[in-house]
Parts: C-alpha cells; sequence; structure tokens
C-alpha cells in the first residue's frame, strides 16, 4: 500500500467570539454586554510546609459560563477550588467571589453557593430523601427547589429510600449535585465529578451540568477528564505545578497550540488500495481537502480526519512524564 | 438554623438505630451487663440479701459512669469516621457551625443515655433493689448533666483526632484514665496530690462527686460547686473545640 504525504497549511482561522476575547474587545474600545465576573481571583498563593501548592494564580470566571479548572493530579485544583470557596486559608492574594470575600463572609457566601467535593460521602444510612430533606432545612425556606422535582430531574425517585451506601457512584453523584443545587446557588462548585463513572453515567452527570448552566448559574469545575473540559466548558484554565498556564475556550486553545490537522483517505487503485495522508493547519485545511477531491473526481474508499483536541494541548503543555 | 439542627439530630438518630450493634452496644449492652452482675451479687449473698453495702464502689453509679463514657467514646469514633469519610467536609460546604454538628451529636447522645439509664433503673427496681437511688429523677438528671460535660471534654478529642484508628485508642484510653480518677473507686483524696489536681481536671471527678452526693439525698443547692466546675468545664471544652475543630 502506497501513502502519500502531503503537507499544506491553511490560512489562520478566524477569531471566534468568546468572553475571553470579548474582555480583550472591551479593552480595544468596543461597545458590547459582557457578563459580569462572579469570580475574581488575583495573585492567589498557597503552601503546605515546604511545598508550593499554588502560586500566582489569577482568573476570573463570568456569570452563566461553565468555566473548568484542569491540570494533571496534584496540579493544584482541588486547593485553588477549596480557597475560592472559602474551606481554605489562601496564604496570599485576593479572592472576590459574588462580590464577598470567601474567608470574612463565609456564611453568606455559603448560603448562595452550591458544592460537590471530590471523595465525599454521607452518612452510610442515611436515605435519599432524608439527606434532600436536611440540605433543604439549612437554607431559606424561599430559596429552595421543590425536593420531588429536583429528584425527578436528577434521576432519583425511584432511590428516594434507599440508603446512601447503596447508591452507585454515578446515582451517588447525582444526589451530590442535588445538595448542591436545592437552595439555587448562583454559583455551583464541582470537584472531580465524573471520576471513576462508567461512560453511561457520565454523560448523563454532563448532561445535567448544562443544565445548571441553562437555568442560569455558573458552573466551576475541575476535572483531569479532557473530554469531559472539551465538551462542557466555555473556557478552561490549565493548572500546572500550582501555576495558571492557559486559559481560553477549548477551541482556541486548540487552534493555538495544535492547529495541525490530518485527512486520511484511501483509493482503489490499479495495484491495489493505496492510503493518502494529507496534513494542514486552520479550520478551512479539511473543506479544502474535500474540495481538492471533488474537483480531481478521485474516487475515494475511506475518508476520516484527526482534529487535535484538548488533551493534545494539554499534554503538549503539560509533558507527558506520568504523575503520582 | 434551629430547624437545621433539629432536622440533623432527628436524622442521626434514625442512622444511629439503624445501625444494629451501635444500638446492641450503646442501649441494651450496659443494662444487661448490669443486670448479669446484679444477679451474680444476689446468688453469691445466698439470694438472701444484697451486699451492695459491703461492695468498694457504688455499682449504679460505676454502671451510669459507663454508660457516659460509652458514650463519649461513641462520640469521638463517629466524628473520625465523619472526617475520615468526608462527611463533615461535605457538611462544612453548608450554612452549619461545627457548633450545631457537634450539638446534634450531643443530643443523640444524651437521648440514648436518658433511653439506658431509665432501662436500667427500671431492671435495677427488679433484680438490686438496694442498689438503686432513693431519688431516680434526680440521680438521672445528675447523670444527664455529667454526660453533658464529659461529652463536651470527649468533643476535645473528636475536634482532633485524624483517623479513626487513633479515635478508638484515644477515646479508650481516656476512658481508663478517667473512670481510674473519677474517685469511683479510690477516693480522689488518697492519690498523690499532684494525681488530684488531674483529676479535678477532669469531668469525671466531679460528675462522680455529683452522682454520690445526690445519690445519699444532698440537695442539688449544696452542689453548686460542683454544678459550677463541670459547667465550667463545659464551657472551656465547646469554646476550644468550635475554635480547632478539624473538618477533614
Amino acid at each position: 500500500m502506497a501513502v502519500e504525504i502531503t503537507v499544506g497549511t491553511m490560512p489562520e482561522r478566524p477569531a471566534k467570539s468568546s468572553r475571553l476575547r470579548l474582555t480583550n474587545g472591551l479593552r480595544s474600545g468596543y461597545i458590547c454586554t459582557m457578563p459580569s465576573p462572579v469570580v475574581t481571583v488575583r495573585a492567589l498563593s498557597k503552601r503546605y510546609g515546604r511545598t508550593v501548592a499554588i502560586a500566582d494564580v489569577s482568573l476570573d470566571v463570568f456569570e452563566g459560563e461553565i468555566f473548568g479548572l484542569i491540570g494533571p493530579n496534584g496540579a493544584g485544583k482541588t486547593t485553588t477550588m477549596e480557597c475560592i470557596q472559602g474551606s481554605r486559608h489562601a496564604d496570599g492574594g485576593t479572592i472576590s467571589v459574588l462580590g464577598l470575600d470567601p474567608r470574612r463572609d463565609s456564611t453568606a457566601l455559603r448560603r448562595r453557593i452550591g458544592v460537590q467535593h471530590q471523595e465525599a460521602q454521607l452518612q452510610k444510612r442515611i436515605k435519599v430523601w432524608e439527606a434532600v430533606d436536611l440540605w433543604a432545612s439549612l437554607y431559606d425556606r424561599e430559596s429552595v427547589v421543590d425536593r420531588d422535582a429536583l429528584l425527578e430531574r436528577l434521576g432519583l425517585t425511584a432511590k428516594r429510600d434507599s440508603w446512601f451506601k447503596n447508591l452507585s457512584g454515578g446515582q451517588k453523584q447525582r444526589l451530590f449535585i442535588a445538595l448542591a443545587l436545592i437552595h439555587q446557588p448562583e454559583l455551583v462548585f464541582l470537584d472531580e465529578l465524573t471520576t471513576g463513572l462508567d461512560p453511561q453515567a457520565r454523560r448523563a452527570i454532563w448532561e445535567l451540568v448544562r443544565d445548571i448552566r441553562a437555568r442560569g448559574a455558573t458552573v466551576f469545575l475541575t476535572t483531569h477528564l479532557m473530554e469531559e473540559a472539551e465538551r462542557l466548558c466555555d473556557r478552561v484554565a490549565i493548572i500546572e505545578h500550582g501555576r495558571v498556564i492557559e486559559m481560553g475556550t477549548p477551541m482556541d486553545l486548540v487552534a493555538k497550540h495544535c492547529p495541525q490537522r490530518c485527512v486520511l483517505y484511501s483509493t482503489d487503485e490499479a495495484e491495489g488500495e493505496r492510503l493518502h495522508e494529507l496534513r494542514g493547519e486552520g479550520d478551512d485545511f479539511v473543506t479544502e481537502v474535500i474540495h481538492r477531491i471533488a474537483r480531481d473526481g478521485t474516487r475515494v474508499r475511506g475518508f476520516r480526519t484527526e482534529v487535535p483536541s484538548l488533551e493534545d494541548v494539554f499534554l503538549k503543555l503539560t509533558g507527558r512524564a506520568i504523575r503520582d | 438554623m434551629l430547624k437545621g439542627f433539629l432536622k440533623l439530630s432527628w436524622i442521626e438518630m434514625k442512622v444511629f438505630v439503624r445501625e444494629p450493634m451501635g444500638v446492641v452496644a450503646s442501649l441494651l449492652l450496659p443494662v444487661v451487663l448490669f443486670v448479669i452482675v446484679a444477679r451474680a451479687l444476689r446468688f453469691s449473698s445466698g439470694g438472701s440479701g444484697i451486699p451492695v453495702s459491703r461492695l468498694p464502689f457504688n455499682i449504679t453509679i460505676l454502671t451510669s459512669m459507663l454508660i457516659v463514657l460509652g458514650a463519649v467514646q461513641s462520640l469521638v469514633a463517629i466524628m473520625a469516621i465523619y472526617r475520615e469519610g468526608g462527611i463533615l467536609k461535605r457538611l462544612r460546604a453548608t450554612p452549619l457551625s461545627p457548633v450545631t454538628i457537634l450539638g446534634s451529636h450531643v443530643l443523640v447522645k444524651l437521648a440514648f443515655t436518658l433511653a439506658t439509664m431509665v432501662l436500667m433503673i427500671v431492671a435495677g427496681k427488679k433484680v438490686l433493689p438496694g442498689a438503686m437511688p432513693e431519688h431516680p429523677v434526680s440521680f438521672v438528671a445528675a447523670v444527664m448533666l455529667s454526660t453533658t460535660s464529659i461529652l463536651s471534654f470527649g468533643f476535645v478529642m473528636a475536634s482532633l483526632v485524624r483517623s479513626a484508628r487513633f479515635a478508638q485508642a484515644l477515646g479508650a484510653a481516656m476512658t481508663y484514665v478517667m473512670l481510674a480518677l473519677s474517685g469511683v473507686f479510690i477516693a480522689v483524696d488518697h492519690l498523690p496530690r499532684w494525681l488530684q489536681m488531674v483529676a479535678y481536671s477532669l469531668p469525671t471527678t466531679h460528675s462522680v462527686t455529683l452522682m454520690r452526693a445526690i445519690w445519699s439525698g444532698e440537695s442539688w443547692g449544696s452542689q453548686l460547686a460542683t454544678v459550677g466546675a463541670l459547667g465550667a468545664i463545659f464551657a472551656v471544652c465547646i469554646g476550644f473545640s468550635a475554635r480547632w475543630f478539624r473538618w477533614e
């Protein structure tokens, strides 16, 4: 089988609109309606003894978006999130969440945010409805949603009388989401939400997260699953060794760091099947290849494209060495 | 937050009852052991009488102390398990305060201590009538006050211990120390001076003093100093626990 490799260069893709770019747009003098930041972090730092957990982390999370903090294990994702929630003291820097200081105004803030923790548990023998009922009793009556409707929305109605210890991993996570949403929070924190879940449960939970955004809340999540970040997040920040090394929409980051596209197609030739591999850059590269094949009247047996993903960006920026 | 406190207490009570071993160990075992020992005492005295007065300790006060210390051990272990399992971390993200969480567990322990005391007195009236207090309501009130103070001492341990395994070891060690120095077996005045100071800094010593006094018919008014000591220990321990409570 012969292989043809042609490397081409396509024109740069036009800039796509995003909240990050809108920020830049404002600085350039454009008039646009930009969501206000619900989280503002500047120069955040935290040490555990001699270990630097996070250093000089700055980021904004805007109203109504799904923002993802992504990074390898031990990169500082959870520490950053916990500092923002107010459950951990930062050593330096400033944090504003919904206009509040997470440490000074922690009680007021906890009434306005919803939190799902990585690896958190509940009492083994607490029933699903009891947990929801307890959480509902902790917030103002006016802000609490209809509990039965919430369980229905999260697919837990059939499990309402089950003990927590008898729930599957996906059901437990759905229950934690229910508890995080019981008081209609303005901002929801989700820490490694789908780690350890099977693909079906993971996709079901992604739908729930999109639903949270659709209902007007802002979502701040951490994950080390790049597919999850790419499919769910409007914007991501990549954190490595406690520092934010890149931030933007998944598409923008892919375009910036891994612009190369690859088209593979096979044709019938007299000597047998022949595989063609074309490489190029830019969103229009694939279209150009298709046009060329059509123009040449080539009879194609098989065709596929290889488009870089956020995972490629992640590996390029953080390296491929195995982490603990 | 009162609603949350009561709801959490009620749920903790139900969760506790759903652990069969926990109920047996805290509610039934002390009563069963008390009845067995009481029957053995009757047997040893030929069934004609109970030589309670010849015992070197008050069996009812000793059993009461064991019930209370069992509750403390249970509290310390539950807090450590909750901490290890991330349950406290999960609760931290809500408007609940550490005092509310600890308070709900105190309420649960007080309820079960009260139930166990009532069972013991009812059973004691049958099998060991000579060893029952003349004023059971007043005596139970003294036990409940003691429980509150001793539980607050347990808070300090519960607030600080990292793991369930360490909590069990620490709880057991503290139980033995508190019981040995409480005055149930040896009068505190007979201890070396430095050990007396240790004993008087522990709530169990004041608890035994209060129980003895109420048992022998003394008025609550005569025990204001002891009640004050129990209250002071409670206040100090609560303040310390709230300040140093470890969520994870």
